[in-house]
């Protein structure tokens, strides 16, 4: 059998004795040793010699040379100054300049002394020897008897009120670096459920800043709105606008499939939340004729006139809706916050 | 007299300084084991220095970053000196951003240096792992020096991320939402990490600050660590070199350290900075001037993430968007399962050296390389993880295939979802026939010789191709592989004729150990034998 090729020690436990043992063949073509150096141009012939420390020398001047341009070009150029360099177009004169000499200072050396070392140097190739990584066994049981002494006179395994009140100590330990994370941020709780929309908030066109009222809205027309009272300069903003950013078109009123979806618009003027609810990018394009909107970070593709379901892509649920209305003075207001957290799903979402 | 002698000959001052250095550090026991240290040649070697190299880079480079960015998400109105900005309300981190690429001379290069150093930082790291992978270099003793390549590589993925977020511009906001979103997916805890990462929702004003420290400190010092034992291991293994003559498993063969490797090691940083340098030069990268400051409400289209990430993208993109909703917790599979894959798939190659070393129940040291057609099964397997990787990365970018491919993107996406699993069958398939052909071609070279392109024309009108045998050089390269017998079970009925239960794991090793070395899986090396009496026929080409 193959196993008796090689020490049973050296065999893993689980194979038992007759089975998975490693068989080789030996080399049928006897190995020739080393090949005989050949000499090069270099090792021979003294002017080919020369011409290489030349070279070498050349491009360690190069280098040389590269960097006072370097220099002179951090002196000369403005910061702001662009030209017109081809096939690159319009670059910064002082970033073209300044990283070409850097390059070709640094690129110089490697390569003198690249060829240094293929010319120049000895190239005649020598062998070492390797030395097995494991242990011998004398050392391995040498080791193995000054661990037992040690463990011996520590009584680590006769005094086990010791050994396992350590171990119940060492564990306890990091709960105090667990505990200092805690104020890392707050508790979930009900942040996700909740946006800035309410009963009664005008919806504000993010263009004009102005509320928006329904002849505003014209079919076909993309509008981005968010609630009455978010300012862009607040300290919350972009955690407000992150949940409450809306997007705003308007179908015909027959054209809508979705049932709720035609009660909770005014006079087609639709409301959907514009976070995705795949991981959260903002939905930003939208087909005037399918009513279609598409996210385009996944590609998740929603159906406007059929209650925001997805019709392709990664995304999970429809987007929720938000229920509009108009007030008094004849703006367009929410008539509620969503009804279902907006964004990406999550465990407590249900 | 000592006191004459000493004053007669006194030792050259580098041997002095030399002398005061061995006294307390003993240098001069580590330069004998090093100094003339032998490493073998071979351009495959060198793929490994072309990612510490611009290892060193990105640390360099990003140490002159951190003196003029301010990690902070206090909201500022920019009137800097970018014209199309004025007025522009933007974090404190985007506006140090734009005074680095505008204001600070040279500071536009040395961020971009940064940012190609840290692709090309990881682009060599996978193919320095792919070389490791494919040669089996992975194999004993360096199999723990591959768990440790491979978490750099990782690392490496996770210190890029934190990094590109670092300018708070609407692209990398992106991506740090798609990283909150993904987060949110995982169940129980997925809010409560959510919330404790961004000091609350999403996106705060924290995280600039806390992926700061992650990227400059935490990740870089830990990559480090690694790195360092990483070539600690490097050198105690010595490196692996290929078969050929006089190479052993019990010799290295090359050249020495000092003075080759130190010109050509040393010099080759020189060129790797020097062409990134000029990469730095001539293309910009990540001009985050042109996409703005990030807002939750506002996206570009096309938003891609660096290309060490365009895997985790695609696992996203592709994935339909399934979500179970059950007793008022919501199960969401359509995010989460791309989340564990992209675990998974990265796992799987981490512990390939193991699995491969239980099939074979190989205990010995491997220094010799393997050619990969000499290990067809696992060349295949290797490159049916390369299909994988490129099929997902595919899909990470199919709006960009749709767009300038003028393809459905419906169609890409599709495509992705059934190549996931039919793509890495096919490659295995292919890669394995393609192996075992390359070995019957050196099956054939060695007992026939080469083809020397001489056509002779036979007495008797036979036109034959003259083949040239090989040197015996050739000849032992050409066979110095070793060649497996696959594993037996055995008897599954013992001598008093009492059935033997095998064990399960038994049986699967058995199995996968005949996929590997069967007798179709591999194709048996030529021996003296056969080549004599081919050779010793009269004349018989």
């Amino acid at each position: 059998m193959s196993s008796q090729e090689i020490p049973d020690e050296n065999l893993p436990a689980e194979q038992g004795t007759a089975h998975g043992a490693v068989e080789v063949a030996d080399d049928p073509f006897a190995d020739p040793g080393l090949p005989a150096h050949k000499p090069r141009i270099q090792d021979i012939d003294e002017r080919a010699a020369k011409r290489s420390e030349r070279a070498v020398a050349f491009m360690f001047t190069l280098s040389m040379l590269a960097t006072i341009g370097f220099i002179a070009s951090y002196v000369i150029f403005p910061v702001d100054k662009i030209v017109y360099i081809w096939p690159f177009g319009h670059v910064s004169a002082l970033n073209f300049s300044l990283g070409l000499t850097l390059g070709v200072a640094l690129f110089a050396i490697g390569a003198g002394a690249v060829h240094w070392a293929r010319t120049l140097m000895s190239d005649v190739e020598v062998a070492d020897d390797r030395h097995a990584i494991e242990a011998t066994p004398e050392v391995k049981a040498k080791v193995l008897a000054d661990f037992a002494a040690g463990a011996e006179e520590s009584a680590f395994g006769r005094r086990k009120l010791i050994r396992n009140t350590m171990f119940g100590a060492l564990a306890l330990v990091p709960l105090s670096g667990v505990m200092l994370l805690r104020d890392l941020g707050p508790l979930p709780e009900k942040k996700l459920r909740n946006t800035l929309w309410a009963k009664g908030k005008q919806l504000i066109n993010m263009n004009t800043m102005e509320p928006l009222r329904p002849e505003d809205v014209a079919v076909g027309s993309l509008t981005f709105a968010m609630p009455e009272g978010l300012e862009e300069g607040a300290h919350d903003f972009q955690n407000q606008i992150a949940k409450a950013a809306l997007m705003i078109i308007r179908i015909e009123p027959d054209n809508i499939k979705d049932k709720r979806e035609r009660e909770w618009a005014h006079e087609g003027i639709v409301a959907f939340s514009k976070i995705c609810t795949h991981v959260g990018c903002p939905i930003s394009l939208y087909e005037q004729q399918t009513h279609h909107v598409l996210c385009p970070c996944h590609q998740s593709t929603f159906d406007l006139s059929d209650g925001a379901r997805v019709i392709f892509g990664p995304a999970g649920h429809a987007l929720p809706q938000l229920r509009i209305g108009v007030n008094s003075e004849g703006n367009l207001e929410a008539l509620g916050d969503f009804e279902e957290p907006v964004g990406p799903a999550f465990w407590e979402r249900g | 007299m000592s006191t004459a002698t000493d004053t007669q000959r006194k030792a050259p001052a580098g041997e002095r300084v030399a002398d005061w250095a061995d006294g307390r550090l003993g240098i001069y026991s580590l330069a004998k084991a090093n100094m003339r240290k032998i490493f073998p040649d071979h351009w495959s070697f060198m793929l490994g220095e072309i990612a510490l190299y611009s290892f060193i880079i990105i640390i360099l480079t990003g140490v002159y970053l951190t003196l003029f960015f301010d990690p902070t998400m206090s909201e500022v109105v920019y009137h800097g000196s970018y014209e199309p900005m004025q007025g522009i309300r933007m974090s404190q981190a985007y506006a140090s951003t734009l005074d680095i690429s505008f204001d600070v001379r040279g500071g536009l290069l040395v961020r971009q240096i940064h940012h190609w150093a840290a692709l090309i930082f990881l682009a060599g790291m996978f193919v320095h792992m792919m070389r490791v992978f494919f040669t089996g270099a992975f194999r004993k003793p360096r199999e723990i020096n591959w768990l440790f390549g491979f978490l750099l590589f990782v690392l490496g993925m996770f210190t890029g991320f934190t990094g590109y977020s670092l300018p708070d511009d609407l692209l990398s906001g992106t991506g740090v939402r798609f990283t909150q979103g993904a987060i949110l997916s995982m169940p129980i805890v997925g809010t409560y990490i959510s919330m404790f990462l961004f000091g609350g929702e999403f996106p705060g004003h924290d995280f600039i600050s806390r992926f700061y420290s992650i990227h400059i400190l935490l990740l870089p010092g830990i990559m480090l660590g690694l790195l360092v034992a990483h070539l600690i291991l490097v050198f105690y293994h010595k490196h692996t070199q290929f078969a050929g003559p006089g190479r052993t498993n019990k010799n290295v063969v090359g050249m020495p350290l000092m003075p080759v490797y130190m010109a050509k090691a040393g010099g080759f940083f020189f060129l790797v900075f020097g062409i990134i340098a000029i990469i730095a030069a001539i293309a910009t990268i990540n001009p985050i001037w042109n996409i703005g400051p990030y807002r939750p409400d506002q996206v570009s289209t096309g938003a891609q993430p660096d290309w060490y990430m365009g895997f985790a993208e695609g696992l996203i993109r592709v994935m339909p968007g399934w979500e179970i909703n059950l007793w008022g917790h919501t199960l969401v599979l359509g995010v989460f399962i791309p989340l564990m894959a992209f675990g998974l798939v990265l796992a799987i190659i981490a512990v390939y050296p193991f699995v491969e070393s239980w099939v074979t129940g190989d205990k010995r040291e491997h220094h010799i390389l393997d050619r990969p057609r000499n290990a067809p099964t696992r060349t295949a397997f290797g490159v049916a993880w390369i299909t994988e990787y490129v099929v997902v990365f595919i899909g990470g970018a199919n709006d960009l295939w749709a767009t300038h491919f003028h393809l459905s993107l419906n169609a890409i996406s599709w495509f992705v979802r059934i190549f996931i699993f039919v793509g890495p069958v096919i490659a295995f398939v292919a890669t394995r026939r393609i192996c075992l052909g390359l070995q019957r071609r050196d099956k054939e070279k060695v007992l026939h010789g080469r083809e020397s392109g001489i056509i002779k024309r036979l007495p008797h009108g036979e036109f034959v191709e003259i083949h040239e045998p090989l040197g015996p050089e050739q000849l032992h390269t050409l066979t110095a592989h070793e060649q497996y017998k696959p594993v037996e079970i055995g008897p599954t009925v013992d001598k008093n004729g009492v059935e033997r239960k095998v064990p399960a794991l038994q049986k699967l090793r058995a199995r996968l150990s005949k996929g590997y070395y069967g007798e179709d899986n591999q194709i048996a090396k030529p021996t003296a034998e056969e080549y004599k009496e081919i050779t010793s026929g009269h004349g018989h080409h």
